[in-house]
């Protein structure tokens, strides 16, 4: 059913029960859920691996592109069978949303230092990226 | 911190007397924040359906009844009794939840907005929960569907970080 409206339509991530979500807000912030049960309008019940079961609001999700297979309102074990058969971890770790949070929290953690050292190698790259434009430049005026 | 509905359970009777030693108990289940207020609730009945006052009776329990079930979707029925601004009435309302709590606190404040009903004059008189196929309401209906899937649109930006947190999200 997914896959008919993903050709049609404008929204590509849909509410679902198997969506793989990253909670953005409150305590459980980074981690990854699955939704399990639509309680309503504004809220599902969710459930993961690190995450406890429990209703949150979709306000406080961000759907990934990962959907696993679960019944609606599958238990706990049944959701984490789900979650290693798919392999979400590494699907997420390998995904540029997982790598920007890490780029992020790493850029956050650096000393003076660091950002003198990350001035000098953005410095060096930048010189290469001239030459090499000018060695292009010169070689197309010919 | 967020109004909690809890729901108690309130056992009472007459404190017996030379005339009526073993007088009746009657217990309560009620929709408090805490047990002061389950007792309140507790005599508040008591008063008009028995003739017992708080006076010359005694509350020999309370408990909480906790959620047997907070890790599963529930379809709560509840049949409600409020005072309008003309008269009073009996509803019959369906709430979607995961425990009757959250659900009742969801009644009271729809109450609230839609009929202006303040606390004090809504009786919650019965509540059961409800198989899918007996829901009465299309908006508890429209989520029983196992391929359910819908897009969340109009998204608003929302911070993570007290500091950032702003009144209104334009």
């Amino acid at each position: 059913r997914t896959s008919a409206i993903l050709s049609k339509m404008v929204y590509k991530r849909f509410v679902e029960i198997g969506r793989v979500a990253f909670v953005s807000f409150g305590e459980d912030q980074g981690k990854l859920c699955a939704v399990v049960d639509i309680v309503d309008q504004n809220r599902a019940l969710i459930d993961g691996p690190n995450i406890r079961r429990q209703a949150i609001g979709f306000k406080f999700l961000h759907l990934t592109g990962f959907v696993i297979q679960i019944g609606h309102g599958a238990g706990t074990t049944a959701v984490k069978k789900a979650w290693e058969k798919e392999g979400i971890e590494e699907k997420w770790q390998q995904s540029r949303w997982y790598k920007k949070l890490q780029m992020k929290a790493t850029r956050r953690q650096l000393s003076d230092f660091d950002r003198f050292k990350l001035m000098k190698v953005k410095q060096r790259r930048s010189w290469l990226i001239k030459m090499e434009m000018g060695r292009l430049k010169k070689a197309q005026k010919k | 911190p967020e109004l909690q509905y809890r729901q108690y359970q309130v056992v009472g009777r007459k404190i017996p007397t030379e005339s009526d030693p073993t007088p009746p108990m009657y217990r309560l289940k009620v929709f408090a924040q805490d047990e002061v207020f389950a007792k309140s609730r507790f005599w508040y009945y008591m008063n008009r359906l028995r003739k017992v006052k708080k006076s010359v009776g005694e509350v020999l329990r309370v408990i909480e009844i906790k959620e047997k079930s907070p890790n599963q979707v529930k379809n709560y029925g509840i049949w409600i009794r409020y005072d309008s601004r003309s008269g009073t009435h009996n509803m019959y309302k369906e709430a979607r939840g995961t425990s009757l709590n959250g659900a009742i606190k969801e009644i009271y404040e729809e109450m609230g907005s839609r009929h202006r009903a303040r606390h004090s004059v809504v009786q919650i008189v019965k509540t059961d929960i409800i198989p899918a196929a007996e829901c009465r309401r299309d908006n508890t209906t429209q989520f029983h569907d196992s391929k359910i899937a819908f897009p969340l649109k109009h998204r608003l930006p929302r911070s993570n970080k007290k500091s950032h947190k702003s009144t209104f999200k334009a």
